[in-house]
């Protein structure tokens, strides 16, 4: 892509996020509200379908300019860049890389022109332990019958397509499981309970529950049997995406305590004139760049669709999430008081941090996957 | 119907710093964007265009690093981009660069031609109105709103204490602000297959040598400074209430409010 491109880019979605987005960011949070008047204007530039091919109504572009999108939204509101991510990586992307061309031809150009995507896969039972999928995909004249339970879908309720996975072959256990895409509308299809979080408290997270859904055959992804590579591959770029969202919060986070030092004045000077505040703030940024080029190493991987795009795709995920962490704790330290206060928005930044270590593969799943491939 | 839109690229900011030594301009880490007022002259075509089919034709004078001006414009939706550059340009007053835009702008075909009213980093309001002059073209300044009907254009101008609505046939050349409208943002699609624009040099215009740049600018700039406000003034420490009558007083004693 031409520099021009990506230099446009940053222009364009850093004055979106400043001016439509970080303006919602705290009173979404405090009030649990899911943005929808956000998504319809990222719709409405393009933003809902960056990676989406243009013959499909997409923008054409790059993972790495869909990285940048969830990185910098996530600098001003982390909730925004997890709808944003959740919807790329874990619906239109498996739909693009793993669907039918007639998947591909009726649900791109929705995806990618404001209909919202979401993904199922966890269970009460089936977390970190994915393959041992309870709900079940049973063979029928013309589909199949789905019944069983999702919890901790991002994206629910507000969603119109979902990217499933139930079992269809319960004895063959992680190759029997078979991955469907399902509208809203389907009948049995409803959502449950709305989770009450620590952070991301302005994006949906709600259960998904099947009950004899009927899934015609045409909505099947994939073949049989493949639920589970779709759904590991899929992983693989959700983990970029929320890598990136970790790491625009460590930015944000860096950016408000950079502001806040300079202008707080403790024993006569500014906090920045203290060496701890130096230190602290030279950590920061240091780990910042460091988890920033690992999550560009790990977008580029996925675009080329690389060998090693799972190490890569883990690496960075810990990283980032650890960084944000890392970042957002320090920051609620040097604002004092006040970082503990909802005034300023380091203490919502913390609270967003967290999730970033657990959801799409827990840190420890990350350093499975990437030591695995050392020590196989 | 056919529009042209003149933008210039100006440092980003409403407050631009005044080197104290060298009484220039200080532009180092100030990023550039699109003049404001050109923006929205560029937002207006843009409406333009959706309502009758228009084609948009965006021009713009500047150094080569005004290729991102002119590629935001083109992300935003314009047809065609052309960048004005050479260094026979450069040290261009407000009269070398109107020269110089009408000398393109002869090359172009056009019902409207829209630019801001000003730049934020010279304040002239003049590059416009010149323009107009120089293509022979009615002029309406200070516009905050454009429609077209049957090849008559309707402009409201944002006067000092009024509206004032013209009814101008075209091709005629408009100036507006930039409380107008919100300029769209770029199109995620249009970034990525942007274009970049055409670029002439003095060779595709006609225009003679001496009113280009620094020798065709008859302004001399004679000095630059930074005012300073250096007032009377007295610290007087009071609570509120007895405040509010000491200032009622000073300001009646002063004889700027009345009994």
């Amino acid at each position: 892509m031409e520099n021009l491109s990506r230099d446009l880019f940053d222009t364009m979605i850093e004055g979106f996020a400043l001016n439509e987005v970080q303006p919602l960011a705290a009173s979404i949070d405090e009030e649990e509200r899911f943005p929808s008047e956000t998504v319809e204007k990222m719709a409405k530039i393009g933003l809902m379908g960056i990676t989406a091919p243009v013959e499909l109504g997409g923008a054409g572009g790059d993972e790495r300019m869909y990285v940048r999108a969830v990185e910098v939204l996530s600098k001003y509101c982390a909730t925004t860049g997890v709808i944003l991510s959740a919807h790329t990586s874990l619906c239109l992307t498996p739909i693009l890389r793993f669907g039918s061309d007639a998947q591909k031809q009726k649900y791109i150009p929705q995806l990618a022109c404001g209909k919202l995507g979401a993904f199922g896969l966890t269970e009460p039972n089936a977390g970190t332990d994915a393959g041992n999928q309870q709900s079940t995909a049973v063979k029928t004249e013309g589909g199949y019958i789905l019944n069983g339970s999702k919890l901790f879908i991002t994206n629910a309720g507000y969603a119109d397509i979902y990217v499933v996975f139930a079992m269809t072959d319960k004895s063959k256990r992680t190759k029997g499981i078979t991955a469907f895409i399902l509208e809203k509308d389907f009948k049995g299809f409803s959502i449950g309970k709305k989770e009450k979080k620590m952070g991301i408290r302005g994006s949906a997270t709600c259960e998904l529950i099947f009950e004899n859904v009927f899934v015609p055959e045409e909505n099947r992804l994939g073949a049989e049997g493949e639920g589970f590579k779709i759904a590991m591959s899929t992983l693989d770029g959700g983990r970029i995406g929320i890598a990136a969202q970790a790491l625009g919060i460590a930015e944000g986070a860096l950016d408000e305590s950079v502001k806040y030092v300079k202008e707080r004045k403790q024993f006569g000077k500014p906090l920045s004139a203290l060496q701890n505040t130096q230190f602290t703030i030279a950590d920061c940024k240091t780990r910042v760049e460091a988890a920033k080029l690992l999550v560009y190493q790990a977008a580029d991987a996925f675009e080329l669709q690389a060998k090693d795009v799972s190490v890569k795709a883990a690496m960075a995920k810990l990283y980032a999430a650890e960084t944000a962490m890392y970042v957002t704790t320090k920051a609620v330290q040097m604002h004092g008081g006040y970082g503990y206060t909802r005034e300023y928005p380091v203490e919502r930044m913390m609270r967003d941090a967290k999730i970033t270590e657990i959801y799409e593969g827990t840190s420890e799943v990350q350093k499975l996957v990437i030591s695995g491939a050392l020590l196989k | 119907m056919k529009i042209i839109v003149c933008i210039k690229q100006v440092p980003d900011t409403t407050e631009i710093k005044i080197d104290p030594v060298t009484n220039t301009l200080k532009r180092d880490g100030v990023p550039s964007i699109i003049n404001p007022d050109d923006k929205a002259a560029l937002e207006a075509a843009l409406v333009l265009k959706e309502k009758f089919d228009a084609h948009v034709t965006v021009l713009c004078m500047g150094p080569p690093q005004a290729e991102k001006a002119l590629g935001e414009a083109f992300a935003m939706g314009a047809d065609r981009t052309i960048l004005l550059s050479g260094r026979e340009f450069a040290g261009a007053d407000t009269l070398a660069t109107s020269r110089t835009l009408a000398a393109a702008i002869r090359n172009l075909e056009y019902d409207i031609i829209i630019g801001g009213r000003q730049a934020i980093d010279g304040d002239t309001a003049q590059v416009g109105p010149q323009l107009a002059e120089h293509l022979g073209l009615p002029q309406v300044t200070y516009a905050t709103d454009i429609s077209y009907k049957k090849g008559v254009f309707t402009v409201v101008r944002q006067m000092e204490d009024r509206l004032q609505t013209v009814e101008v046939e075209g091709p005629l050349l408009v100036t507006v602000l930039s409380a107008m409208n919100k300029p769209r943002y770029m199109n995620v699609g249009r970034i990525v297959k942007v274009q970049k624009p055409e670029v002439w040099g003095v060779a595709d215009i006609e225009i003679p040598p001496e009113h280009l740049g620094l020798k065709g600018s008859p302004t001399k700039v004679a000095a630059t400074f930074t005012k300073s406000y250096n007032t009377d003034k007295k610290v007087i420490e009071v609570d509120a209430a007895s405040a509010a009558d000491l200032i009622i007083e000073t300001l009646k004693a002063k004889h700027l409010i009345k009994e």
